[in-house]
């Protein structure tokens, strides 16, 4: 019993911080619609600016004025974030602020690793309570007891100011319809930069309230992300209760999966996010999303077109270019191109979820993953041949994405997307734990191609025509009846349901479809590198492949492969300098500035300002979102 | 126009790298050597590494270089991924015209690199991945590993502990193929010393991710007799002082795995624990040997106290001299051969590469760690030869099986 409740403290002690940082990245996307990667580095921030305070400020007065401090510093850091980023791109595409605070993410950890160093911080301990209290026989630190007392204190204090001020009515209606508060008259720049504030003040405040229980490192701001969109999303989005209950849910559960589970340590708040999402689609307490309400920002779609015969020519011409690099390029150019090509088909596939089919897929890592591992595995037990492989590597990738979209497309919108990312966590930790058939983070080695393939030039040409053949049939399917009616489905549900279209079914066919092209890529990938490990199916490549979509131009019919292979290239070029990321990261801020509607998009516009292009006959920006799908 | 102007750009990338195309190698020009690490991400490890490199390549160069050349370091930045790293070694080996590739703290990095290496018939060093693989089960004739792997760091502390009258051993690793290595491998040689021994609770967080109340309650929940810990970094900063505030400790043995590093231990300040048996590398209690005089050379040249991964760098650069010296060329298979049962005097004393599995016999120092002037120190401190804490040929033999 005085176990039970210890165990249970030390639940609620952790859910404090976790809370914080959830609240805030819940506030910042209930009111402005933008889902903040960059949320992890702002509680590593706090982190550290917490830690420097302390150095400097004595006692108890300093230890908790420090925290206090330091959520303000976060804080404003949040809004100037906001004011000169995000203020520049929320008529963008939906999600596409995401981009910005991958870039901000960039940017932080090279600044963090410059003022602070890259040595870890030990967090200093709370003045005054250093000690245990025993309770029931069971330690307890005072500490944990401190926390678990703040943060009804710091929720109660959030619960005041969304439901009995004028700051909070304004958030809530901002929540429930912004366009509405803003034509109302509300300013609603104040807010949003106001809400980003507070979303970040707590972030901060969740950082530096840890450090007397860890410290400071330039990991945190990752290890804490995945575990904060977690409770957000098990909570429901944009719900403070909820981002309440789900803390203390996850982080009791937590304790009693270490206990008595030590193995699931990895997997415990995946399989609970997916447990509770197909009971409750939204979220514990969230609200269901009302079809339509995030409407598309920014300007509608244009509709897609063949291209011309001027510009196949041109393309076929340039492809035969590209075919004879090995003949006037250097040996390591067969190699980095090779590379690019297959992330360029890994992009491309996501970029048909997202652009035709408006499914946007925080997992789809699974899919390259998974179809890397289905060949290295085939060739590793069964003695595979590659070429063999090659096409067993997509049918195995399409089978989990059945299986994952049979689940995920329950929800819509972002509940789908953490849907994948959750399936796509689950299957990782399957890969990593399950070390006797997958090598766990040992990985898969030794998975070299077929002897006639295995000169690097001849691997680039089978590269070049699986990526480049793969990259054609994503754009003919777009063209296909099949790629009219996927638009129809995401441009509106309703009215293509009543045209006799079963909407779920073709979206589930195309997410299967886009996660058997990113298996394709995948296989290549393994033969390319002779090893698959479980990086390939993390998060963080995910998160690659749905950059670089978002930076090519989701509304264009080339933004995938265009946006990964400058996106790879131009990484290959930066990463031979010290400050990488903080360049990489300023960059990707720079184009989410200069081209909203990313790379291809930028350039469409500017050759049509120039005269170069001819504007779509089709008419612009009035007509109602199925309408604009003119006849072929 | 969207096409085109990639194309363009790929195109004029593809130039450029054309044309930074390297002459041929002449007499007097440098012996080139890639050196692929995960600089941002584990910048607090890859430092010290680079520093020690860095100081041997100035000594060499100094007393004419390697084959009458000046030998030269090729840094890159793999991110961690290895990926990024086998296409970087391609480039190394391809383009910049290596010698041959060292680097990777990461095992998976290293395993990647190594793959390759095989593969594409080059020397790879894999300095500091630790993981048995590398030399075992996924060995190949064309790597060579320096540092004392998990399984030798292992024994080591095994032994330790078999001389203790504890029975009852509870396990705490990072849940990844490191902390189930360390955690086999140290099972495995304190059941042989000591067949009575019984292990009572395994605790696997996740790595960088540690709940360390829960962990330190789980483990208390068990009632060991002594513990085994193998989280390192951030995880360890958290469990000790969750450890040390829960009463976790007191009157248990604990024996922690690379904890006494300065890497490590550094971080932890006036909180390092007391009492920890530990392997690491106790830099400040050196005296009138080899390894003081590398401590105080180092602390000259870098204004900084030494990590283990500074001699592990200075080795590093030591050893690859030592075989090009040997090889008499700069051809990959002559590297090969020359590494083979190659014996290189490191400051840790003479190290060979073993011929039977390319593994390196440098060891490593165990000690009880103390407080001392506020921050952990490792006491009572001795040098353990890597060769005496390897399994024997035939065993050797059977984890190796593409020899």
């Amino acid at each position: 019993m005085g176990l039970f409740l210890a165990q249970l403290l030390t639940g609620l002690a952790n859910a404090g911080a976790l809370f914080m940082v959830a609240s805030g990245l819940s506030l910042i996307f209930g009111v402005t619609r933008i889902v903040n990667f960059a949320h992890g580095s702002f509680y590593m921030l706090g982190a550290y600016v917490g830690y420097s305070l302390m150095q400097v400020l004595p006692g108890a007065v300093g230890f908790w004025g420090a925290i206090v401090l330091a959520g303000l510093i976060v804080g404003i850091i949040g809004a100037l974030v906001e004011v000169l980023v995000l203020r520049q791109v929320y008529s963008a595409p939906e999600l596409f602020q995401l981009v910005a605070t991958f870039g901000v993410i960039l940017v932080v950890q090279d600044l963090a690793l410059m003022i602070w160093g890259p040595t870890d911080l030990l967090g200093p301990r709370a003045p005054g309570l250093e000690g245990i209290v025993r309770i029931m026989g069971e330690p307890v630190p005072q500490y944990d007891l401190a926390l678990i007392a703040i943060t009804p204190f710091v929720a109660i204090a959030l619960w005041y100011l969304i439901t009995r001020t004028r700051v909070g009515i304004l958030v809530r209606a901002a929540t429930q319809d912004r366009e509405m508060v803003g034509a109302l008259g509300v300013n609603q720049s104040l807010l949003f930069t106001g809400t980003f504030f507070l979303g970040c003040a707590l972030a901060g405040l969740g950082g530096a309230l840890q450090l007397p229980k860890g410290g400071a490192d330039l990991l945190m701001d990752f290890t804490i992300l995945a575990q904060v969109f977690v409770v957000v999303v098990i909570g429901g989005m944009g719900s403070l209760p909820g981002a309440l209950l789900a803390a203390v849910l996850i982080s009791v559960l937590n304790v009693f999966g270490v206990a008595y589970l030590p193995q699931s340590t990895l997997v415990l708040m995946y399989v609970v996010m997916v447990a509770v999402l197909m009971w409750r689609p939204f979220g514990l307490l969230g609200r269901e999303e009302v079809a339509g309400e995030l409407g598309q920002v920014g300007e509608p779609d244009r509709p897609v077109r063949p291209a011309g015969t001027a510009v196949r020519v041109l393309v076929a011409a340039l492809l035969a270019v590209l075919a004879a690099l090995p003949f006037w390029g250097g040996s390591f150019a067969v190699v980095l191109v090779t590379d690019i090509l297959i992330f360029c088909l890994f992009a491309a596939s996501l970029h048909f979820l997202l652009g035709q089919g408006g499914l946007v897929s925080f997992g789809h890592a699974a899919f390259f993953g998974g179809g890397a591992y289905v060949a290295a595995l085939l060739v590793k037990y069964a003695g595979t041949p590659m070429e063999l492989a090659l096409i067993l590597a997509p049918l195995g990738a399409g089978l989990v994405a059945i299986a994952i979209g049979w689940v995920a497309l329950r929800a819509t919108g972002v509940y789908f997307a953490m849907l994948t990312l959750a399936f796509a966590q689950l299957l990782w930790s399957l890969v990593f734990q399950w070390g006797d058939v997958t090598g766990g983070d040992d990985g898969l080695v030794g998975i070299w191609p077929a002897r006639w393939a295995s000169d690097n030039d001849v691997y680039f040409w089978l590269a070049l025509v699986l990526s480049v053949g793969g990259i054609l049939v994503l754009r003919h399917v777009a063209h296909a009846p099949f790629g009219y009616a996927l638009r129809a489905a995401r441009d509106n549900a309703p009215r293509a349901e009543a045209m006799g279209l079963d909407t779920k079914r073709i979206q589930h066919a195309a997410f299967a479809f886009a996660g058997m092209m990113a298996g394709v890529a995948g296989g290549l990938f393994v033969f390319s590198k002779g090893s698959v490990f479980p990086n390939e199916m993390e998060i963080a490549r995910s998160f690659d492949a749905l950059i670089v979509v978002f930076l090519g131009g989701v509304k264009t019919l080339s933004g995938g492969w265009v946006g990964g292979a400058t996106f790879k290239g131009v990484e290959d070029l930066l990463v031979r300098f010290e400050y990488w990321r903080l360049a990489l990261g300023l960059l990707i801020i720079v184009v989410v500035i200069v081209a909203p509607d990313g790379i291809v998009g930028g350039l469409r516009k500017l050759g049509e300002r120039l005269g170069l292009l001819r504007p779509d006959e089709a008419p612009r920006g009035t007509a109602a979102p199925a309408a604009r799908e003119p006849a072929e | 126009m969207d096409r085109k102007t990639f194309l363009k750009g790929l195109v004029a990338a593809s130039l450029a790298a054309a044309t930074a195309a390297p002459a041929a190698a002449q007499d007097g020009e440098p012996i080139k050597i890639g050196e692929i690490n995960h600089y941002k991400r584990m910048a607090a490890f890859a430092e010290p590494y680079k520093m020690g490199i860095e100081m041997a390549v100035e000594e060499i160069n100094a007393e004419g270089g390697v084959l009458g050349r000046p030998l030269e370091f090729v840094f890159r930045d793999d991110q961690g991924e290895p990926g990024e790293a086998i296409r970087i070694a391609e480039e190394l080996m391809t383009r910049e015209e290596t010698a041959m590739v060292t680097g990777s703290i990461l095992s998976n990095v290293g395993l990647a690199i190594a793959s390759l290496a095989g593969n594409r018939e080059f020397v790879y060093l894999a300095a500091e991945p630790l993981a048995d693989a590398v030399t075992w089960e996924q060995g190949n004739p064309w790597t060579f590993r320096l540092r004392a792997s998990t399984y030798m760091q292992a024994a080591m502390l095994a032994e330790a502990a078999a001389e203790t009258d504890a029975m009852t051993y509870a396990t705490i690793a990072p849940n990844y193929a490191y902390g189930k290595d360390a955690v086999a491998a140290f099972k495995e040689v304190l059941t042989e010393l000591k067949p009575g021994v019984e292990f009572v609770a395994e605790q696997w967080p996740a790595l960088f991710n540690i709940d360390a109340g829960a962990e330190v309650q789980a483990l208390e929940r068990a009632k060991p007799d002594a513990i085994y810990n193998v989280t390192f970094g951030p995880d360890l900063a958290k469990f000790v002082r969750e450890g040390n505030t829960r009463g976790l400790f007191e009157g248990r043995q604990v024996y922690g795995l690379l904890s006494g590093e300065p890497e490590y231990m550094e971080p932890l300040g006036a909180e390092a624990p007391e009492g920890w048996i530990v392997t690491g590398y106790p830099w400040y209690d050196f005296e009138g040997d080899a390894n003081a005089e590398f401590v105080s050379a180092y602390r000259e040249r870098w204004d900084d106290t030494p990590k283990i991964g500074s001699l592990v760098g200075y080795a590093t650069a030591l050893s690859i001299a030592a075989a090009i010296e040997k090889a008499g060329s700069t051809e990959s298979d002559a590297i090969r051969q020359a590494f083979e049962g190659l014996a290189v005097d490191t400051p840790a004393g003479e190290i060979t590469y073993r011929e039977i599995d390319n593994q390196s016999t440098l060891g490593a120092w165990v000690g009880r760690t103390e407080l001392r002037d506020g921050a952990g120190v490792m006491v009572d401190w001795s040098y353990k030869d890597g060769a005496d804490y390897l399994p024997s040929d035939e065993r050797v033999r059977e984890l190796r099986p593409s020899e």
